[in-house]
């Protein structure tokens, strides 16, 4: 009964606009990949590529160097790889929340944005990956994080966060990458079934594995689908709880708080929705989709992104109250020298970036205007970088005055970051070029038309 | 190599069409049918009279044998292939092991669904001969189809046609292998 009453609802909706048929919408789609991508294409490809260049040139040198090309010091053990891995693998998130938990809450407005996000958590989580990958230092033994039988009879320690963040990361990788590709392939199929050259044909025909979009085939797509999008909801919670116990079960004033998991999941939302947002602004423009990416969507998308930031004004707010209230000297120290200390600078930038920007969209007119949101969406991730960057520079000053350092990046740092982007954009790219950047299947199936009690058919 | 096999198929118009169509093929007692359309129709299922998909028990084992596999991995590991005591706690302190469990029943469920689901569909199948007819590709954009295998019991060339045509089916065709 009430799942009636919901289909209702969303029926009086206009989930795309301009009255398209199945027809339009696979040309439309399609036709992006099937063209010669415009001059801008090869631009940013170049550019992407050569910083991918640039990051695998940087860490050549790195696996022949040593972590020492890096700024870390001796408080300030974990520099930007941490926070660049804390970061990315905090965007990712919104893919995964997009595509599983609104999809189990049926909120049919995700289809023109799941794909996109997916593929964003994909590459996200790809360049989250490297970077405690590198941070090990001595990248040839990374296989004793996994629980494989070795010669000097060791195993890992299961009671390590720093493992936890293995097995969740690569889990979480995992089931993206699976779930993403479940999606797509209907759409492969589509594009098979159009292509006219014979590469083409033979790649997608492979890919597709053949799908012919029989109901009995569908009947187990669906369940499949269905499942791993629930079992995807805990991981958009558990991956980034995980993540922020690497700080959290450490003795470390200003990172000791019970308060870190919900934190850091509500942080991973807001800077993933605030990634989705910049990239589908560019795309819907980029590739004449705007019918597809509607109004409506960025303007939820921006709800949530003014919700999630307000959640995380609130979580600021909260560890300088409980620094306070616990009475402990140096948690209060730590939270004063945060936002008064020499890293004062990247405090303010955070609270201003993330807490204040977000409350533009409290009003109508903001939260519709493209400009305001693309650049507030931008800034939300500078913001979500320093917030990271700020709690692990609070290693910079710990318990012992006389150990107290200043850590800043080196060139090599600095160039590793600006790598991660050239790598994502890479992949980014290539998706664009080779693979439907709107779910196709779905939004057909979201179209009046696809009820088959639509138009008086019974 | 599988015996050859003949497919009819024809067009329908819409998905209701479709759904009117999986009805009377289902009430007529075909068993190697199939409806395809762009996009799953909702109440497809029931008009073609399939049974639930047993794809969930395939996950849930999958699911259940990495929580169990994980429990046994961590246990050995810490009772018997490197004891480790840490602050005083007890070797086998599962409360720090949870979240490796968790990950590892997340990831073999999620493989389960994934093999499972091919596997229900014996997919990866490159190669059918549907794909021969120039039509049916449609079926991918906006088109919906009823096809039916000539290993149906009730396969006859020409009452199939026929009935085919007389519930609505436009452009039949017989894809011969």
């Amino acid at each position: 009964m009430s799942k009636d009453l919901t289909d209702l609802k969303v029926q009086k909706e206009v989930l795309i606009e301009g009255n398209p048929t199945f027809e339009t919408i696979t040309d439309n789609v399609s036709r992006v990949v099937e063209k010669k991508p415009g001059k801008i294409w090869y631009i940013l490809f170049t550019i992407s590529g050569s910083l991918t260049l640039m990051l695998f040139g940087i860490l050549a040198f790195l696996f022949w160097e040593g972590t020492g090309i890096w700024g870390l010091n001796n408080p300030v053990g974990w520099g930007w790889a941490i926070v660049n891995f804390v970061w990315w693998v905090g965007i990712g998130h919104a893919g995964t929340l997009i595509s599983a938990i609104l999809f189990l809450l049926r909120q049919r407005w995700r289809t023109s944005i799941n794909r996109f996000a997916e593929a964003m958590t994909i590459f996200a989580v790809i360049c989250a990956l490297l970077f405690p990958a590198i941070h090990v230092g001595r990248i040839w033994v990374i296989y004793w994080v996994f629980p494989i039988p070795n010669q000097m009879g060791m195993w890992p320690n299961f009671r390590s966060p720093l493992l936890w963040d293995t097995f969740a990361v690569s889990t979480y990788f995992t089931c993206s990458l699976l779930f993403w590709y479940v999606g797509l392939i209907p759409d492969l199929a589509t594009l098979r079934d159009r292509a006219t050259d014979k590469i083409k044909k033979i790649m997608y025909g492979i890919f597709s594995l053949g799908w012919r979009g029989g109901n009995k085939q569908w009947k187990h797509y669906e369940l499949a689908y269905l499942v791993l999008a629930g079992i995807s909801t805990p991981l958009v919670l558990s991956v980034h709880s995980i993540v922020s116990t690497d700080f959290a079960t450490s003795l470390i004033p200003g990172w000791h708080t019970t308060i870190f998991p919900p934190y850091f999941v509500a942080g991973a939302i807001f800077s993933g929705f605030a990634m989705v947002m910049t990239l589908s602004l560019i795309a819907r423009k980029a590739f004449d989709l705007e019918h597809v990416f509607t109004p409506k969507v960025l303007e939820r998308m921006n709800i949530i992104m003014l919700l999630t930031g307000t959640m995380v004004g609130y979580a600021y707010s909260m560890e300088f109250f409980i620094a306070w209230y616990s009475g402990s000297e140096v948690e209060r120290f730590a939270f004063i020298n945060r936002a008064f200390g020499p890293y004062a600078w990247a405090y303010w930038i955070m609270i201003s970036c993330n807490v204040i920007s977000p409350q533009l969209f409290w009003f109508k007119k903001l939260r519709n205007s493209i400009p305001v949101m693309f650049i507030v969406s931008i800034v939300i991730n500078i913001g979500m970088w320093f917030e990271r960057f700020v709690i692990v520079v609070t290693l910079s000053r710990d318990y012992l005055p006389s150990s107290w350092d200043y850590y800043s990046p080196t060139i090599f740092d600095i160039g590793i970051y600006i790598g991660s982007f050239g790598l994502f954009f890479t992949l980014f790219l290539l998706f664009l070029r080779y693979l439907p950047m709107v779910a196709m299947s779905e939004v057909k199936g979201v179209l009046p038309e696809a009820d088959p009690h639509h138009g008086g058919g019974h | 190599m599988a015996k050859k096999m003949n497919v009819i198929i024809a067009e329908f118009e819409s998905s209701g069409s479709l759904l009117h169509a999986a009805e009377k093929m289902n009430a007529e007692g075909y068993k190697n049918y199939d409806c395809h359309s762009p996009f799953p129709i909702h109440g497809m299922d029931q008009a073609m009279g399939l049974k639930r998909s047993p794809l969930g028990y395939i996950i849930g084992f999958m699911g259940a044998s990495g929580m169990l596999g994980m429990i046994a991995l961590t246990y050995y590991t810490n009772i018997y292939g490197y004891p480790m005591v840490v602050s005083g706690k007890p070797l086998f302190s599962w409360q720090a092991f949870v979240p490796v469990i968790f990950a590892i029943t997340i990831l073999m469920s999620a493989f389960g669904a994934f093999f499972g689901m091919l596997a229900l569909n014996k997919l990866p199948r490159l190669f059918h001969p549907l794909f021969f007819s120039q039509n049916f590709g449609k079926f991918s954009d906006g088109g919906f189809f009823v096809s039916v295998e000539s290993d149906d019991p009730k396969y006859d060339e020409e009452k199939v046609k026929s009935f085919l045509s007389s519930i609505g089916g436009k452009n039949v065709e017989v894809v011969k292998d």
